[in-house]
């Protein structure tokens, strides 16, 4: 058997490095200097390291960080069953004190897909959609996914004349990262209205999304209005309380 | 605002749920226990770990929702069914390893006392290796010096109900779902018997007092310690099955269905067991018929933990889903002998129609199809005894979170499974009859109200498809039979 390969334990130091410093961005010298290495060969490391997406700097020349290809591998192994055993007695909870249908959400491509349906409580006639796949950029829970992953596509189908445009969506997207929770209102359906909020993993990398939909009537206080805020600290909480579920003991 | 923490102590761990008054979870803690195997067909806890373990979760449930005792308006007890602990009433020490429900070390014990069916009138229950009465005997029989010391009544006998309302508060009690299932209490008196007492030659001095399943037993830290039930009954309670003919199947560890039967108990021609189904108080108690499936989530984890193909119980639906069938396999997990309608401990394991077409995604399909085969038999069986098909599958328990096997219930079933929007039934329930002691609900109709729809699946299967799979299920099965020999440890 050959001996280990230098160049990929150094790339795994740098990347380990990077990981460290969290928010903290790192230059070619920072990471030379930590790791004991020339200059030349972090930078050689880094370059590769750009190309296939594992590392990315905000502006060219600047200080680099992980990037968000290197998430998504991390984040491929939380299997979307292993989520909704996870996430059943909140997505529940969620139901019961919102009084409206819950769904979890994972990215699938370029679709957010259905894992986990929880019907809303009025025993209603209603039919079990997981395994569906949604648009992304016209309901709460693929924007709350996308706002921290990866954008997957530009090629934006307008659903109703209230589905934001490209550049709304991001503006939209800036405010789901500041608030950490995302809403539609008449985007898909209209007259319906969406609220969700990330699931994150015991890394903080967002696997998921939990939220509920409904008529805007109930979901906010009046029709153009965003969502009430009373419905969305229920969303929250629920995201919140699975979240903790990912990162302790297994069932 | 005050809460109801209910306490269940499970065969894999202890929890603790606390619930509000719409019957929502505020939080859960959880802690498993060692399962100690020390012979093939033997299953062990200790119980001073589990006393551990249930105070811990306690604590831990009510640190997580920033509660303090002062905020738990009564506390509810659920517990694994049967799994029998004797202890030194001075010391509070076990006197031996508790004996699980599962253990099949009273087999030659069982044959010894009688035809299977001796205390089926009196009892509702056969002549089986799961029920407390002959664990009791066995250590008595089997531990130096026990049976002289019952008899100077230094020891005292509980299930785990009665362990921990010891623990808790100081008396010893247990309640009529638990007393149910020891093969000592009398159906119609809800009583001790004497007969059955004297056939399984145990001390009556060291048996509990026998409770209703919703009254207060007493207090720890303060608050009061106000329901204990089986935990099958519990999750009956939970799913609000108050009127006859409503009934739940439960998937855990094994599988179990009941249904109510009202105020009389109606003995079973098919296999089924007759059971207490809950008492609150001074009202009259409700019966109920049960179908017991030993072995169906602990499949799961066989799969899981002995055979190493996934990593987690969830991923059993994503290793299935990578095939659209079971290739012809089908797994009959007869680990301890198969339970209802069979009652055969002769019984052993079998995955019956290999080929080398099979995969490991045909195997995770097999695994998860055994659970709905064997709810379909028990149905069958339910059906024949109360003379009335069933209508639609009330289903509670952690793999209702498996989407194929719920389908597939569906599908065998040819009646529609739904899921009621608590799937902790089993904590709910204790919690439900704690809070109406309590008077923290004012009535079992309250309650009704928090019941709901959370899922429904339909059933789609072509009537020839789940025709030959139920017959191909039936040869499986009837290959597990006969399997144990006489002189087989």
């Amino acid at each position: 058997m050959p001996g280990p390969i230098q160049s990929i334990q150094r790339a795994a130091e740098v990347l380990k490095l990077l990981a460290h410093g969290g928010a903290h961005q790192l230059s070619v010298g920072e990471i030379a200097r930590a790791l004991d290495l020339a200059k030349p060969t972090v930078h050689g490391i880094l370059r590769t390291l750009h190309e296939v997406g594992f590392v990315e700097q905000e502006v060219e020349g600047g200080k680099y960080r992980l990037g968000a290809a290197l998430f998504q591998i991390g984040t491929s192994y939380l299997d979307g069953n292993e989520l909704r055993a996870k996430a059943l007695n909140w997505s529940d909870t969620l139901a019961m004190r919102a009084r409206e249908a819950v769904r979890i959400g994972v990215m699938h491509g370029k679709h957010v897909l259905v894992v986990h349906h929880v019907f809303r409580p009025d025993n209603s006639r209603q039919t079990l959609d997981t395994g569906a796949l949604l648009p992304w950029h016209a309901t709460a829970l693929g924007k709350a996914l996308v706002a921290f992953g990866e954008w997957p596509d530009r090629d934006l189908r307008r659903f109703t004349r209230h589905t934001l445009s490209p550049e709304d969506l991001h503006t939209a997207m800036n405010e789901v990262r500041d608030r950490d929770w995302a809403y539609d209102l008449h985007e898909l359906v209209e007259g319906e209205a969406s609220i969700a909020a990330p699931i994150r993993d015991r890394r903080g990398v967002v696997v998921g999304a939990v939220g509920i939909s409904g008529p805007v009537e109930r979901l906010c206080e009046s029709p153009d209005q965003p969502p009430r805020l009373e419905l969305v600290s229920y969303v929250r909480e629920a995201a919140r309380s699975v979240s903790r579920e990912l990162g302790g003991l297994s069932w | 605002m005050s809460y109801i923490a209910a306490i269940d102590q499970g065969t894999t761990s202890s929890r603790c749920i606390v619930f509000d008054q719409s019957g929502g979870i505020v939080s859960v803690a959880q802690r498993e226990h060692r399962q100690i195997f020390p012979k093939p067909g033997w299953v062990e806890h200790d119980a001073t770990e589990i006393w551990t373990n249930v105070q811990s979760v306690v604590r831990d449930a009510l640190a997580q929702a920033s509660l303090s005792h002062a905020d738990i308006a009564a506390f509810g007890i659920t517990n694994q069914r049967e799994t029998t602990v004797v202890w030194d009433k001075a010391t509070g020490e076990p006197v031996h390893n508790a004996i699980v429900w599962q253990d099949t070390r009273t087999d030659t014990l069982i044959k010894s006392l009688g035809h299977e069916d001796k205390f089926r009138e009196r009892a509702g229950l056969p002549l089986a290796t799961y029920f407390s009465g002959p664990k009791l005997r066995w250590l008595l029989d089997n531990v130096d010096g026990l049976r002289a010391r019952a008899e100077r009544g230094e020891v005292l006998f509980g299930t785990m109900d009665t362990w921990l309302i010891w623990n808790l508060t100081g008396r010893h009690v247990t309640d009529v779902t638990n007393a149910s299932r020891t093969m000592l209490m009398n159906l119609e008196t809800l009583d001790w018997d004497p007969e059955m007492v004297s056939a399984m030659d145990v001390p009556l001095s060291m048996l509990p007092e026998i409770r209703s399943s919703s009254e207060v037993y007493g207090t720890y830290e303060g608050v009061p310690v106000a329901s204990a039930l089986g935990d099958q009954q519990a999750a009956l309670f939970g799913q609000t099955c108050f009127a006859p003919g409503e009934g739940k199947c439960t998937y855990g560890t094994g599988a179990f269905l009941l249904i109510n039967t009202g105020d009389k108990p109606v003995h079973s021609r098919n296999g089924l067991l007759t059971t207490v189904g809950y008492k609150i108080g001074d009202e009259p108690a409700a019966y109920a018929l049960e179908g017991a499936i030993a072995v169906t989530g602990a499949l799961v984890q066989w799969f899981r933990d002995k055979v190493g193909l996934i990593s987690s119980a969830a991923e059993i639906e994503t290793l299935a889903r990578t095939v659209d069938d079971n290739g012809g396999a089908y797994f009959v997990p007869a680990f301890s002998g198969l339970f209802a309608p069979y009652w055969r401990s002769d019984a052993r394991g079998v995955i019956a129609g290999l080929t080398g077409y099979i995969s490991r995604g045909h195997l995770a399909r097999a695994v998860l199809e055994a659970s709905a085969w064997q709810t379909r038999e028990v149905v069958d069986a339910m059906n024949a005894d109360s003379g009335v098909d069933l209508t639609t599958l009330r289903v509670d328990g952690g793999m209702t979170a498996n989407n194929l096997l719920m389908q597939f219930l569906a599908d065998v079933l040819d009646v529609p499974v739904v899921r009621p929007i608590v799937a902790e039934t089993t904590c709910l329930g204790a919690a439900y009859a704690a809070g109406l002691a309590v008077g923290y609900w004012p009535s079992a109709d309250a309650l009704k109200a928090n019941w709901h729809k959370a899922a429904e699946w339909e059933p789609s299967m072509e009537p020839a498809a789940r025709a030959r799979g139920y017959r191909k299920w039936k040869k499986a099965v009837e290959r597990t039979v006969g399997w144990m020999d006489e002189d087989d440890d």
